[in-house]
């Protein structure tokens, strides 16, 4: 109840102050428009954000720890988001102003007019590539390899229970958990890459089928399609997967890849439904019909036709549906149906970690070790949003 | 909506038969799935320690001796009188120790099935005017930092998974300052304002999955009004752009922003599984996941079936209210 007083008592307060800060700048610039017309939702904005940004630089440098030497874990928890915030916004800016001055001519006008969020994208997606692709080599030890220290705290200090060796720690059988985090973008990335492809091959070439033959193969995949959308993703995925993991028995790997096709057909319908419509807006083009009198068959007018001039609306739509998979298969993983042990995953990670975030108060590194994992899946999603987001915005003629 | 002309109930009735024929399809989608399951499959389910009787019992609750059109009407059949069957591990469980009373699917839902009404009626009390607001906002100062401020907080919102948010909040609200309990445990005769503290943590993280989509739609809506000569009008008569916005814009882009609240909220059924594991809220999600866990077949297919209805009903809802709010179909030449 007091919290609720304080946080109304410091909003009437930033009322009056952005009040009286427009007051003074009319008086002072004498009345400029710039401060004669400015609503006072604004000016509470301008002084609300001023005390946000105050209240932030104080907490930050608050001490770490209390005089009894108890770590106060929400002051460590905001260090380390503003260092996060500041080190990736800078990494992007170097990365942008790179792309600017490097490389050929066409990527260096790309970068030229990119906002910041979409080269922070381009970047997060070429690390996670490398780190996915190259995993067995940066990766200090096997994903599926047991070590003799049980639950090594993270850190990597012996004095408070880490182990050098194992700088994010054990977990409760004896992995090490910076392995099965670096594993993690291999399994969980190459999985939901390889769905949406299977998705996208499934999806594209029926869709593109259906808008060149029409007729009554259009209806029967049309309607089916429609069929399956009327059942929300997670939910029939979650049903077929209780089917399938009776089929697969105790064989742990069978139930992945049956994973991989179901989702890859659930998915494909969404990509159907895009390469449908795009198609049969190119079908009734003249050069398609120049095409068919020449007499080129279906797998010329679908391939080196109907495909390059559906490739951008495509592509976009790549972007978003690998969000949308690898979300599903994390999901999966975390209810626990999903990528099977001993595969390393991020959705795993997160359910069998979890407990830690009880810590926080007492250890706020462990507490982080859910966050991370859970963190690697938003990072990727969030970098490839970003990145679609302005390519759309990009082809839409850069309007509002 | 004064006066209801035929051709507007006839395209609302179409659309209502549409979604039950829908419906109807998805429960054959389903029941076809299940018996897509291996033969055998009451042994495997039921692993080494099951008695004889319940692999009997299942074997003659699913009738797999009979053809399946026959067991699909059988099934449909009970479904609309209400008999959703009986749980493997119900079964299991009465076979193995015996006695006791049988606790059917039905009765296992209900009390669940209202929690997440509940749960989802808490989300949408606070993500509906929030969104609106926001998106009100930066509708009217875009282009500034507040409007891209937004638009990269809810589009980080949007793309990260549900249980990363819910551990964020739970990190933040429930564990460094005890706020809000961070698991949710709701009884029987729970005092209201004790339920709504309990179920605030899910519903704050469902809040964050759905607003994002609801707020840039609503600023999208508004700014596509925004070029109206309309609009134009109204500011030349000096009209501050709060009350432009407020009086001249938003009830015209209302169709749109109904359109994406009824979608999102349909959305927020696939959302609720997660969170409702994450904070172990009793929910029918969380039983749904349990039931998929162990196989248990007809609490699979009863929530399934429940999960699909909800989803269909509130997409035509969408459907039937963008019909009414827009006054060319509803008052046609």
């Amino acid at each position: 109840m007091t919290a609720l007083l304080y946080v109304s008592g410091a909003l009437l307060a930033c009322l009056a102050l952005g009040w009286l800060g427009r007051r003074i700048a009319q008086t002072t610039t004498g009345n400029a428009p710039r401060y004669r017309d400015m609503p006072l939702a604004v000016a509470f904005g301008y002084a609300f954000s001023a005390l946000l940004l105050g209240l932030g630089v104080w907490f930050y440098f608050q001490p770490t720890a209390t005089e009894a030497g108890i770590p106060r874990a929400s002051v460590m928890f905001f260090r380390w988001a503003v260092q996060g915030f500041v080190i990736f916004a800078l990494a992007a800016f170097v990365f942008r102003l790179a792309g600017r001055h490097v490389g050929p001519a066409g990527s260096r006008k790309m970068f030229r007019n990119m906002p910041l969020t979409a080269a922070f994208g381009i970047l997060m997606i070429l690390i996670y590539a490398v780190v996915a692709i190259f995993a067995g080599q940066i990766a200090p030890h096997g994903q599926a390899e047991v070590f003799n220290a049980v639950n090594v705290l993270p850190g990597g200090n012996p004095a408070t229970g880490g182990n050098p060796e194992f700088p994010l720690g054990t977990d409760q059988i004896g992995r090490d958990l910076l392995s099965r985090l670096i594993y993690g973008a291999q399994n969980t990335v190459g999985i939901a890459f390889i769905t949406t492809l299977l998705a996208f091959f499934i999806g594209g070439s029926l869709g593109f089928l259906a808008a060149t033959l029409q007729g009554w193969l259009d209806q029967l995949l049309s309607r089916g399609v429609d069929v399956l959308m009327a059942i929300p993703s997670l939910i029939f995925a979650l049903l077929l997967m209780t089917i399938a993991s009776a089929w697969a028995g105790s064989e742990k790997w069978l139930l992945t890849v049956y994973m991989v096709i179901i989702i890859a057909v659930i998915d494909s319908t969404r990509v159907f439904r895009l390469a449908r419509a795009v198609g049969l807006n190119i079908v009734v083009m003249d050069y398609i019909e120049a095409a068919k009198l020449r007499g080129e068959g279906l797998r010329y007018l679908i391939f080196d036709e109907i495909l390059p001039n559906a490739l951008a609306p495509l592509l976009a739509e790549f972007g978003l549906r690998f969000c949308f998979v690898f979300l599903t298969i994390a999901s999966l993983s975390f209810l626990g149906v999903g990528i099977q042990p001993p595969l390393a995953d991020w959705g795993t990670m997160v359910r069998d970690l979890a407990q830690f975030i009880n810590f926080a108060a007492f250890s706020p590194l462990t507490a982080t070790l859910p966050l991370l994992a859970a963190g690697a899946i938003a990072l990727l999603t969030v970098a490839v949003n970003f990145v679609v987001d302005w390519m759309l915005h990009k082809s839409s003629g850069l309007k509002e | 909506m004064t006066c209801h002309v035929p051709g507007v109930l006839k395209i609302v009735l179409q659309r209502l038969a549409l979604g039950l024929v829908t419906l109807f399809v998805v429960s054959i989608v389903i029941f076809v799935a299940v018996n897509a399951l291996p033969g055998d499959f009451a042994q495997v389910i039921l692993g080494q320690g099951a008695t004889p009787e319940a692999v009997a019992a299942i074997r003659r609750d699913l009738a797999l001796d009979e053809p399946l059109v026959t067991r699909y009407v059988g099934w449909l059949g009970a479904i609309l009188t209400g008999d959703l069957g009986t749980s493997f591990a119900q079964l299991n469980f009465q076979s193995s120790l015996g006695g006791g009373e049988m606790k059917t699917v039905a009765s296992q839902i209900a009390p669940r099935f209202a929690n997440t009404i509940f749960l989802a009626g808490v989300t949408a009390a606070i993500a509906v005017p929030v969104a609106v607001a926001l998106g009100v906002l930066a509708a009217l100062y875009r282009g500034s930092v507040f409007d891209r401020f937004t638009n990269i907080f809810t589009l980080s919102s949007v793309s990260s998974p549900e249980f990363f948010l819910a551990y964020m909040l739970i990190l933040f609200l429930a564990v460094l300052n005890p706020m809000l309990p961070s698991l949710s445990n709701i009884y029987d005769g729970m005092a209201f304002s004790e339920r709504l503290r309990a179920t605030m943590l899910p519903a704050l993280t469902l809040t964050l999955i759905v607003l994002a989509q609801m707020m840039r739609m609503t600023r999208a809506a508004i700014i596509n009004l925004l070029a109206s000569p309309y609009i134009e009008m109204a500011r030349l008569k000096g009209i501050s752009p709060m009350r432009v916005i407020v009086r001249h814009a938003l009830p015209n882009a209302l169709a749109p922003i109904i359109n994406v609240i009824a979608l999102n909220l349909a959305y927020l059924i696939t959302g609720v599984v997660v969170v409702e594991v994450v904070f172990v809220y009793p929910g029918i999600g969380q039983l749904f996941v349990d039931a998929v866990k162990i196989r248990d077949i007809p609490v699979v297919q009863a929530c399934c079936l429940i999960f699909a209805a909800a989803y269909i009903l509130l997409n035509l809802t969408a459907d039937i209210l963008s019909i009414l709010s827009n006054p060319r179909l509803r008052h046609p030449k």
